[in-house]
């Protein structure tokens, strides 16, 4: 499986996520924010980070870079798009995913490993995982609270687009486990087609028992399933 | 010919700098503080005559880039 990841100035988990991706077997390529062209790809990736310093909001810069015009035109036909944390903001920033996000709740930068539960599993990036699990995955943000409308949350909820959702340990959704005031304590969430997922958390950081854990793997198995 | 920009968050989002600054501004006494919305503020100069063309162009800008039109409001005015 071909895979790009796209590169801004900010962008900081660009190495890990292709670290984990070519431990997954995939041909991956880097692919700078000014190029017009992408590489042959049936997955995109838009990695973590401080895209422009977060100048203006979150990845509103980067949503407007040259090539973005590649990634929503590959979207709209049907190539896999992922963005983790800068990436889920960034994808909001194009209009590829619906809501914002907004800054913590309690205006704190929180960088910790939490648990998140499988929502859908049903899905490209999620058919390894069980229904409800529970996977310990690390975030590390200061805009990570989710926010969209009444309509696009009945949407989320009744098409089955959300990913995952923050939890305790026991896989309990409630506001004492919500680390962000996200909405619902949602962590991912899917576009319609389900083609594109955006999620705060980091799967790329959890594919090595050495460092973390392998809660992250099964999502780029995934993706090769 | 200059603009001026303000974009604030939309009054049913919660603005937790704004909130910041109000507990702030109330513990340092300032007891009449109903309630504070904190906003970015932009001014831009155009190389337009026509305040009519002009001003459709900075409202264009904000749609576009300036504002996420999901949580933040904004004005324009001509200064």
């Amino acid at each position: 499986m071909n895979s790009s990841v796209i590169v801004f100035p900010g962008s900081n988990c660009d190495r890990d996520i292709a670290v984990a991706l070519e431990k997954m077997q995939f041909k991956n390529q880097m692919v700078w924010h000014k190029e017009t062209k992408l590489p042959k790809s049936d997955l995109i990736v838009i990695p973590g980070g401080f895209s422009y310093g977060d100048y203006l909001r979150s990845g509103a810069i980067a949503g407007k870079s040259l090539i973005i015009n590649e990634v929503i035109k590959s979207a709209n036909d049907g190539c896999l798009v992922l963005g983790i944390c800068n990436g889920f903001q960034i994808l909001t920033e194009t209009g590829l995913l619906k809501g914002v996000l907004l800054r913590n709740k309690k205006l704190k930068f929180i960088n910790e490993d939490v648990n998140i539960k499988v929502i859908n599993n049903d899905t490209k990036f999620s058919n390894k995982y069980k229904k409800n699990q529970v996977l310990k995955i690390n975030i590390a943000h200061n805009e990570g609270n989710y926010f969209t409308n009444s309509d696009h949350l009945k949407e989320l909820n009744n098409e089955n687009l959300i990913a995952f959702k923050y939890c305790n340990e026991s896989g309990d959704i409630n506001q004492s486990s919500n680390p962000n005031g996200s909405l619902e304590n949602i962590a991912g969430i899917f576009n319609s087609k389900k083609n594109i997922l955006g999620m705060m958390p980091h799967p790329e950081r959890m594919v090595d028992n050495l460092i973390s854990n392998t809660d992250g793997v099964n999502l780029f198995s995934s993706l090769l399933n | 010919m200059k603009f001026s920009v303000t974009v604030t968050l939309k009054e049913n989002v919660l603005d937790p700098q704004g909130k910041v600054v109000q507990n702030t501004l109330q513990s340092l006494g300032m007891d009449n503080l109903k309630s504070i919305r904190q906003g970015k503020y932009f001014e831009i100069e155009l190389n337009d005559n026509d305040p009519q063309k002009a001003e459709k162009k900075v409202d264009d800008m904000c749609k576009k880039l300036l504002a996420n039109l999901i949580i933040e409001d904004y004005k324009v005015n001509k200064i």
